[in-house]
């Protein structure tokens, strides 16, 4: 546990505002018991000079520094006009009364702190308390609407307005995977998760600031080109036709993905990113579809091909209009509703975000995969051998389906169904922990921020996963993680290959579907092959 | 009689400044949903489910199981059930400072009941007399008791005092205050309340009443906490009911021509004045203007 930081210690230049502490750290369990954990790598000096990284140890936002005092005033001065519009009807509509209520109703119990996983597993750091940065804004808040009056000074505490402040505040945006396990904590109801959001929010629609990979490399090329991944609407028919061609011969069923099939039932949409990460996943998705008989299609259309949505951590802009694409391409094409793919934040995003958006012949129905999978599983359609699937299998709940839309027991009836040796983590379901590639982490890499999300927020899952093998360590029997999201899935796959946990412990993941094709009996053995 | 009008005047400033603040939320543009699972009065709230766990979910229009979300309420309120789960050393200090309260609101019923009935010439009997005393001292003593535990940990823990604003550490002091000059004046003076129901009395009937100097002030200091409550972080005794209902729990939908959708299309319709270059904001434009603007290649 490191010492509380005095708020007057935010605004005071200096090289970083804490450091993250391996020595305060809870070991894992074994075989990781007494595993070393090598230092994070330092940030260079060029990158020290060149951008915003007074937080901490890492950067997640890469801001270039203010060259001049003007330009740091210019700063201030947009970041406070900022806050104006974050509080405003108008500008601000879609989270003004739950940010409104969380700024004015914390009572500061620090509750919601041991919920925590990035507080817990840094060691109790004071840098990453859920209420940290939210009482940041909320002093930056109260005092910049009362004019810095002693009355709001006694009232909320007090803050220097300057670009130090705020230049952190930005940054501790992003140690936050918006899971809200804090806000299931609060007594109140008050969500450091949405101020976390809202504050990635003021800086990016007000100063155009927020990380590369979500914002430049993320929505607007998904908007641009198609898909988050860069690629084009060509480049998903030829991965997609590569991918069936993978699944027929591997299956020895013939697998013949359809696109645009004007007036199908389903259009599927996955996160591009499986595609090219993970083939075996559409792979799978096509040859349960036809296997149950259910008509469905692709849509080849600019971002029809790719379900993500990175506006919902940080832009409600950017958000929309991803969403209303999605919309279009499912009315153009006459489908009876989108069914989105293993994918937590494109199941918020399109389910229930989007529900209070798209209004009209636009609010086409919209259903998650796990429970078009459960009716499938359920109804009998495929001939399952729940043996071939004879391995401990352990279910991560991703926070976007589970916690914050109440999706819990479908994908659960497929397990039960399907894995005999299938085991819960704890916690789980609704009270499960992030992966901690939450909120765009899982694609964040720029210097050593993917070092840090791996000691920090990934660890609590990783301790999840030990734990829930503990019976059976030897790395030559198989486990299986099932994760039914994409960025889950990264997170998994990272933190896995660091710790070697498939060479040492056994450990393998990946989503539901292939856990399904690697029960039907119509398909070859050996779908998940050990050596995969 | 100036007691007697500092308490109406009191009195009514609370109820103004309660409603305002509650009208000021009422009053919020619709939000997107942003609900938080278990959702009690979903028909799966045991597992912590929702209606998208049915297939085709938009054709279900599931019974809210309004009983779930009062029980909820129910346990939240007398138990303080999320503290009790999440902070069991906070809820040691917070369930005798809220049952105190909790007593102490039981105690102003009882002294109106008194005055009700001394009006109407009922005769309540002893035990009224005896259960209001009972519940005063108990009020008291426990708010007293969880206050000062609240007061000490805020100040002996770095963390919470750090996160402390001076008004914080105030308002606990002001309930101390409270509990303590309520206890005293029990123990010096008003050993059956006998004055505070003289008191009552007079607040009903605008009968002036010579109360013992250390009564006014115990009665005084009460009207202040009154009057300040709504304006402080404590309002959520009523505040509490949107943060939990029309957030954590609104899980309505928006199905085509309800009146919610009514409400979102006006609301696209919101002027947008965002300065990022890549938002589009400004010059007039509304959200359906950003939402569909085409993005440069």
């Amino acid at each position: 546990m490191t010492l509380a930081i005095p708020f007057a210690q935010v605004g005071k230049p200096s090289e970083r505002l804490g450091r993250l502490e391996d020595r305060a750290r809870i070991p894992l369990p074994p075989p990781y018991h007494d595993f070393e954990e090598p230092p994070l790598p330092a940030l260079s000096p060029d990158i020290r000079a060149r951008c915003e990284c007074s937080l901490d140890d890492t950067v997640a936002v890469s801001t270039p520094r203010p060259a001049t005092p003007d330009a740091e005033d210019a700063m201030v001065k947009g970041f406070l006009a900022g806050l104006d519009k974050l509080f405003s009807r108008e500008d601000n509509w879609t989270f003004l009364e739950p940010l409104v209520l969380s700024m004015e109703h914390c009572t500061k119990c620090q509750t919601c702190a041991t919920s925590c996983h990035i507080f817990e597993e840094s060691g109790k750091n004071e840098l990453y308390r859920p209420t940290f940065r939210s009482e940041i804004l909320r002093r930056l808040y109260f005092k910049h609407r009362s004019g810095g009056s002693l009355l709001s000074r006694f009232q909320h505490g007090d803050i220097d307005i300057n670009w130090t402040t705020i230049a952190r505040l930005l940054e501790l945006s992003y140690r936050c995977n918006l899971c809200r396990r804090c806000a299931q904590a609060c007594p109140m109801g008050v969500d450091n998760g949405l101020v976390a959001r809202e504050i990635r929010k003021l800086f990016s629609m007000e100063l155009g600031i927020a990380p590369k990979e979500i914002h430049e490399k993320g929505s607007m090329l998904q908007l641009r080109a198609g898909s988050s991944t860069g690629m084009n609407p060509e480049a998903a028919h030829d991965n997609v036709a590569f991918i069936d061609e993978e699944m027929t011969e591997k299956t020895g069923i013939k697998v013949e993905t359809k696109w645009d099939v004007a007036g199908a039932d389903v259009l599927l949409m996955h996160n591009a990113g499986e595609m090219l990460s993970w083939p075996e996943n559409p792979g799978a998705f096509a040859l349960i579809l036809e296997a149950a008989g259910i008509s469905w299609t692709l849509s080849s259309e600019l971002c029809g091909y790719d379900a993500v949505n990175y506006g919902l951590w940080y832009d409600d802009a950017q958000f929309a209009r991803v969403v209303i694409k999605h919309a279009q391409i499912a009315k153009k094409l006459g489908v009876k509703k989108i069914v989105i793919g293993e994918c937590g934040h494109a199941h918020k995003s399109m389910m229930v975000i989007a529900d209070r958006i798209l209004t009209g012949e636009l609010n086409i129905p919209r259903e998650s995969s796990l429970t078009l999978l459960a009716q499938i599983v359920d109804s009998g359609k495929l001939k399952l051998d729940p043996s071939r699937n004879d391995f401990p299998v352990t279910l991560h709940d991703p926070c976007n389906i589970v916690r914050l839309m109440g999706v819990v027991e479908p994908q659960r009836r497929v397990l039960r169904k399907i894995a005999p040796r299938f085991r819960e983590m704890t916690p789980h379901g609704v009270h499960n922990y992030c992966c901690g590639g939450g909120s765009g982490f899982a694609i964040m890499s720029s210097h050593n921020f993917a070092d840090w999300r791996m000691r920090v927020a990934t660890r609590r899952k990783f301790r999840q996963i030990l734990e829930a093998f503990q019976d059976d360590l030897d790395p030559a029997r198989p486990k299986y993680v099932c994760a039914p999201c994409s960025n889950c899935k990264g997170a998994i796959r990272d933190i896995l290959a660091r710790y070697k946990a498939k060479e040492k412990v056994g450990i393998r993941y990946g989503g539901l579907v292939e856990l399904i094709v690697n029960a039907m009996t119509d398909a070859r053995p050996g779908f998940l092959s050990s050596d995969e | 009689m100036i007691l007697i009008v500092l308490a109406y005047l009191a009195l009514v400033t609370f109820a103004v400044a309660v409603a305002l603040r509650t009208l000021r939320i009422a009053r919020m543009p619709v939000h997107l949903r942003w609900e938080l699972y278990p959702v009690p009065h979903e028909p799966h709230a045991a597992h912590g489910g929702s209606v998208f766990e049915e297939l085709n979910w938009w054709q279900v229009r599931p019974k809210p199981n309004r009983l779930g979300g009062l029980k909820v309420m129910a346990r939240e309120v007398l138990l303080l059930q999320g503290v009790r789960e999440h902070n069991r050393q906070l809820w040691l200090r917070s369930y005798p400072f809220h049952g105190g309260l909790y007593l102490l609101g039981a105690l102003i019923l009882l002294l109106g009941l008194d005055a009700v009935a001394a009006g109407i010439k009922w005769n309540l009997g002893t035990a009224v007399a005896a259960i209001t005393t009972v519940v005063g001292v108990a009020g008291f003593a426990l708010l007293g008791i969880g206050a000062l535990g609240l007061l000490t940990r805020r100040l002996a823990d770095s963390a919470l005092r750090a996160h402390s604003a001076p008004a914080d550490l105030f308002n606990l002091v002001c309930f101390l205050v409270v509990a303590t000059l309520g206890l005293v004046s029990f123990t010096v003076v008003d050993h059956d309340f006998s004055h505070l129901r003289a008191f009552a009395r007079a607040l009903l009937h605008l009968n002036p009443v010579v109360l013992p100097t250390l009564v006014v002030a115990q009665i005084v200091t009460g009207l202040a906490l009154l009057v300040y409550l709504p304006f402080s972080h404590m309002s959520h005794f009523f505040t509490k009911w949107f943060m939990y209902h029309s957030v954590r729990w609104d899980d309505q939908a928006n199905r085509v021509g309800s009146r919610l959708e009514a409400t979102i299309q006006r609301q696209l319709g919101e002027r947008v004045t965002w300065a990022a270059t890549h938002v589009g904001g400004g010059a007039g434009r509304n959200w359906v203007d950003v939402a569909t603007a085409q993005v440069k290649k």
